[in-house]
């Protein structure tokens, strides 16, 4: 019974009260920021160097990483694990993310 | 008890959450009625901040309180991780040959605390109740939660290699999770006779890191290139191949001669047996004895995992791949190594993509966003020698709710590669792992 009791309770609070819960103010998490967070793995937290041989990425010029990353993708540019990468993101998705690692503080 | 919890809950808003969760040590919380439990699930008032337990504090883990932190400051994080510092497995090979020090491998959580307001508790969690939204720490203290993250890595099924048991792994380590047993077998390649036997035997699929045994025998080989070069090395599999074998086989043969020998399960390397006292491997065609033994048991998700009920028939815990919650219990997600995730494989740098999957879910399900699908990845250097490293990466989508490898990409380093490619790859394994220590737990 008590845990009918609470079951019942819970059903409840996950239908008339959570959404009380949300926050008006919250916003979205990009696809590209999430993407671009999978990135600093290799390169650095928040596009900053971690003192490796990989380049950081932060306020990496948008246009020139786009170029970069089209032509290793399609083998133009020669590369050892980026081209790998490249060619699992689409182009639109590669804009985006080289987009919103602009836009990171150097 | 519920103003206990909202009290610790406005002492985290405060921004000072990581030091007085952590100095309420002994403040035992009472266990509360069936009733007040229930009222207590999700009845988290407006404003009031959502709380997210996270049971582990390596790769997963880590991953996914400071990317929770990240996406929405206003969520109280609390890491529940037994030890002080952490030695990770990536990594752990080079220590083995020599090639780094056991600091540079070695992290903590002072980043978490004081960079990201995280709170770090060093205790176990002795019991999920997914009902009442609760874990039960070893000490006795009780935590609520909103969500709960668990990510405990791997344990051993030592039953499936007879002769082999916790019992032992002081004599014969497995070194597989990172720590003493790491620097055990450290010390007893160092201690080995002259032309003596260094035998490995690796478990078959699945299990945590594929490329991790044969990174581990090409070290080895490097330190006895240099400290002991009669010595001799026999890799006794339970499987017929292994990650990336055409460029570890490639590399063994042009920088080791004939030092490594790799016996596939049908060539007699499917171990019977081990005689714990005389190190010695018994298979079906024969018998090694060993002057050091690396034994690599089968694995199954960690402990915790089993506990709270969240673990199929094969030992693994099945998860909705996007948002990485549980399949069984509701609210708590698994990621890292015990989860089922697609076609991953079981790696750090799997384990903290997920980690960050999880996080932007979680925060977008508490503030009722749109959960984003980005896709995950993995990357995984190995070194063959010290200038010379290999790799195999991947990226990952979301296919009919299952994670499946982009058609296309990803891939392992080219056959036949020259020196300065491989050279380079070894210099971006190391930038790898400062960039990953970096963004899990020094930043």
């Amino acid at each position: 019974m008590k845990k009918l009791q609470s079951q019942f309770v819970k059903i409840l609070a996950a239908t008339v009260l959570t959404p009380l819960a949300f926050s008006v103010s919250a916003s979205e998490i990009s696809n590209a920021e999430l993407s671009a967070t999978t990135c600093f793995q290799c390169h650095g937290a928040e596009g900053q160097s971690a003192g490796g041989a990989i380049p950081p990425l932060a306020g990496y010029p948008e246009k020139v990483m786009v170029q970069q990353l089209l032509d290793m993708k399609s083998g133009k540019r020669a590369s050892t694990v980026m081209g790998r990468h490249a060619k699992g993101y689409t182009d639109d998705e590669i804009r985006a993310i080289a987009k919103y690692l602009s836009t990171l503080k150097p | 008890m519920l103003k206990r919890r909202s009290l610790i809950k406005a002492m985290a808003a405060t921004g000072f959450g990581g030091t007085l969760v952590a100095a309420l040590p002994g403040c035992t919380l009472p266990k509360v009625p069936m009733l007040s439990e229930g009222s207590s699930v999700k009845a988290r008032k407006s404003g009031e901040p959502a709380h997210v337990v996270v049971i582990g504090g390596g790769f997963g883990g880590a991953s996914v309180a400071k990317y929770i932190k990240r996406f929405d400051k206003s969520v109280n994080v609390t890491v529940i991780e037994p030890k002080q510092t952490y030695m990770t497995c990536p990594g752990s090979n080079w220590y083995l040959a020599g090639l780094v020090n056991a600091d540079f491998i070695t992290h903590d959580y002072s980043a978490l605390r004081n960079k990201h307001g995280v709170s770090v508790i060093h205790s176990m969690v002795t019991k999920i109740n997914a009902g009442a939204q609760q874990v039960t720490l070893k000490d006795g203290r009780v935590l609520d939660y909103d969500r709960l993250v668990v990510s405990p890595g791997i344990d051993f099924k030592y039953e499936e290699v007879p002769g082999y048991s916790a019992d032992v792994i002081d004599q014969i380590p497995h070194a597989y999770q990172a720590g003493p047993q790491t620097e055990l077998l450290y010390k007893q390649l160092r201690e080995m006779p002259q032309g003596g036997t260094f035998v490995m035997c690796p478990p078959g699929n699945p299990f945590r890191c594929p490329p991790g045994p044969y990174e581990r025998v090409s070290m080895v080989a490097d330190f006895f290139k240099r400290e002991n070069p009669t010595a001799k090395i026999v890799i006794l599999d339970a499987k017929e191949k292994f990650s990336k074998q055409g460029l570890f086989q490639e590399g063994w043969a042009q920088l080791y001669g004939d030092m490594i020998e790799w016996i596939p399960a049908s060539s007699g390397g499917k171990v019977k047996k081990i005689d714990a006292a005389t190190k010695t491997v018994y298979t079906e065609f024969g018998e090694y004895k060993a002057d050091v033994l690396n034994v690599i048991p089968p694995q199954k998700a960690g402990k915790i995992a089993f506990a709270a009920g969240l673990t199929n028939d094969k030992g693994w815990c099945p998860v909705n791949q996007q948002t990485f919650e549980s399949k069984i219990h509701p609210n708590i997600h698994v990621i890292g190594d015990s989860s089922i995730a697609g076609k991953m494989p079981k790696s750090g740098h799997s384990a903290a993509s997920q980690g960050k999957m999880c996080a932007a879910a979680i925060v977008s399900l508490l503030n009722g966003t749109t959960v984003p699908t980005a896709k995950n990845v993995n990357t995984c250097y190995s070194l063959v020698g010290a200038d010379y490293g290999i790799s195999v990466a991947a990226v990952y989508q979301l296919q009919d709710g299952n994670i499946v490898g982009v058609k296309g990409a990803g891939g392992v380093s080219p056959m036949g590669a020259d020196a300065a490619f491989r050279l380079m790859e070894a210099k971006y394994a190391d930038g790898w792992y400062k960039a990953i220590a970096m963004d899990l737990w020094h930043s």
